[in-house]
């Protein structure tokens, strides 16, 4: 969109632009959230597949990770913080990416366009979404891991702190990637077959279903690559022991190369989004 | 002189090699319905994709409301109303909630209840938009291009996928909106809606706008030759035609006339009839090419015409 308000007399001052993207923000996040509520299927599988995945998991796997003293951790101690990273890239990555597709395709992003309605305030919706929902799943996980599988909560503000903080990035960071990645989709159809196979691999490499020491090297260094790895990361140290990071992090927790590398995506993936979204369908020019 | 509503000179629109629109110039003053008419492919999208800012063009002026289109920002937008071909996704969502929603993108949106009942929603306002029928849905569209009280509307194919009754409504909704005042900008493939609606038609093919007129004249279409028409049958089929002015093309049985004096011809016709002791001419007609007439052969003179080219 060209912005060419200084020969237009009446466009709206600046100060009410502003207003008016919050307003809008606000109305747009509504709508999105009314939508979600009613979809029933959408509101099952969002919050149900992480549920059955830490079931599964905690029952499935049932063992413990010794530590080098003879410490232990239970198993869904220890892989309740990739199950919610790996729930947050799926409400905010894979579902962004696939409703935004689908709704380009369907020509809502058009009708959109034509109104009004400040672009930004589209996103700022979308966004608010997958935050809720990823807030909203996250407590899930953490309530199921802490009644039915004795998985232990942090004490302390410091702790929750830092999980907010992951928290916030991760959910930043992956909800842009999610609408910058929409480029790579010709058509809603076809979203689903283009945005499982990144998150597959990465919950894999990442040390979501695995212990992250047991990755081969190579395999590692493409996990660091992208967000998951780090997300879960960050989920760790809010949830284990300092002993775990010697085996799979290379002695520390390494806060600070999270919080960089998090961030990092946060503004990649905004400058992708802005460069390289599409608001029509390809062949719409 | 209050400024058109929309003013193009020279507009072109290329893709590769291709040139969707070559050259097309047109004023639409405000307050005037205007029909584009034109085969699918002729550049009538493109043409109004350009002026709804939703593509660049390659060459020539646009104006829309006295703005470049390609330029058109949210003040801009909040003056048109565009109503899209395709339906959004509002499955899980009512009637009423939707056109609500796009109303709060506008500053000054028609009230919600005008809005339901112009576009005749008045039933369906608290159903989801998931069990509205395809005309029902349509509704909805022709309701979003509205709230926002446009000066300009943009309709593209308005009615297709409704039922007539449903039309002859969507129709009345148009004229509404147009009786303040108001530009519409309309395509559409069926003719009597472009006569029942629009004050003048444009004929688009190929990229070109080849004629523009009013419904009633346009391709010369007032003016044009008349057909008189009857059944010869009895006396009236054994007995030589009266003189008339006009050239017969056919019959009996059914005898066609082409006139431009249809008048004299039907009292002629009259006349020779009575003198034959028929008081009645069966099945007597007198038809002037329809707008879908004139609409065909201004298409069919174009491609003969532009294959002459081609060929030369």
């Amino acid at each position: 969109m060209t912005a060419d308000n200084a020969i237009r007399t009446d466009a709206a001052p600046r100060g009410g632009n502003i207003r008016q993207v919050i307003r809008l923000s606000i109305a747009r996040t509504g709508m999105e959230l009314r939508a979600f509520y009613r979809t029933p299927e959408l509101v099952f599988f969002t919050f149900l597949l992480p549920v059955l995945f830490v079931v599964i998991f905690s029952t499935v796997f049932s063992g413990v990770i010794r530590g080098p003293a003879g410490e232990s951790v239970g198993f869904p101690q220890y892989f309740v913080a990739g199950m919610i990273a790996a729930g947050v890239v799926s409400t905010t990555f894979t579902s962004l990416a696939t409703t935004i597709s689908i709704e380009r395709s369907e020509g809502l992003l058009k009708r959109l366009a034509g109104t009004p309605l400040p672009r930004s305030s589209y996103f700022i919706g979308k966004v608010a979404l997958a935050t809720i929902t990823s807030a909203i799943q996250a407590a899930i996980i953490l309530a199921i891991g802490a009644l039915l599988y004795g998985v232990e909560l942090p004490t302390g503000p410091v702790p929750w702190l830092v999980f907010t903080w992951v928290f916030l990035i991760g959910v930043a960071s992956c909800s842009l990637l999610g609408v910058a990645y929409t480029r790579l989709i010709p058509d809603g159809s076809s979203a689903t077959a283009i945005v499982q196979p990144p998150y597959l691999t990465l919950q894999f490499i990442s040390g979501v279903f695995f212990q992250y020491s047991e990755i081969p090297p190579w395999l590692k260094f493409v996990a660091s690559l992208f967000p998951l790895k780090w997300m879960v990361q960050g989920f760790r140290y809010v949830f284990l022991p300092d002993w775990v990071a010697v085996d799979d992090y290379g002695g520390e927790w390494h806060m600070e190369r999270v919080a960089a590398v998090l961030v990092a995506w946060t503004v990649a993936a905004f400058v992708l989004s802005l460069v390289y979204f599409r608001w029509e369908r390809p062949g719409d020019r | 002189m209050p400024d058109p509503a929309i003013e193009i000179r020279g507009l072109r629109k290329r893709y590769g090699t291709f040139e969707a629109v070559s050259g097309v110039d047109l004023t639409i003053p405000t307050g005037e319905v205007f029909a584009l008419l034109g085969p699918n492919g002729a550049g009538k999208t493109t043409t109004v994709e350009i002026l709804e800012g939703y593509r660049d063009r390659s060459a020539g002026e646009a104006r829309v409301l006295g703005v470049d289109p390609a330029r058109g920002d949210a003040a801009w937008k909040s003056r048109i109303g565009i109503v899209l071909q395709s339906t959004g996704v509002f499955d899980a969502l009512t009637v009423e909630e939707v056109i609500a929603h796009f109303a709060s993108f506008y500053p000054r949106p028609l009230p919600l209840e005008r809005v339901i009942t112009m576009a005749g929603l008045e039933e369906k306002r608290q159903a989801r938009c998931k069990s509205l029928s395809g005309g029902q849905k349509r509704r909805v569209d022709l309701a979003l291009g509205l709230v926002g009280d446009p000066e300009l509307i943009f309709l593209d194919e308005p009615t297709t996928g409704f039922d007539p009754a449903a039309r002859r409504q969507a129709w009345e909704v148009v004229r509404e909106f147009t009786r303040t005042g108001k530009t519409v900008l309309l395509t559409t493939h069926y003719m009597d809606e472009a006569e029942h609606l629009a004050d003048r038609v444009g004929v688009i093919v190929a990229g070109q706008l080849i004629e523009v007129g009013t419904p009633r004249e346009i391709g010369g279409r007032a003016a044009a030759v008349a057909h008189v028409r009857f059944r010869a049958e009895g006396t009236l089929a054994t007995a030589p035609l009266p003189a008339m002015p006009g050239r017969v093309e056919s019959g009996p049985p059914i005898v066609a006339v082409a006139t431009g004096e249809p008048t004299a011809t039907v009292s002629a016709l009259i006349a020779w009839a009575a003198s034959l002791g028929v008081s009645e001419i069966p099945e007597l007609s007198v038809t002037r090419p329809s707008l879908e007439d004139v609409y065909l052969r201004l298409i069919e003179e174009h491609s003969d015409a532009a294959t002459r080219e081609g060929a030369a």
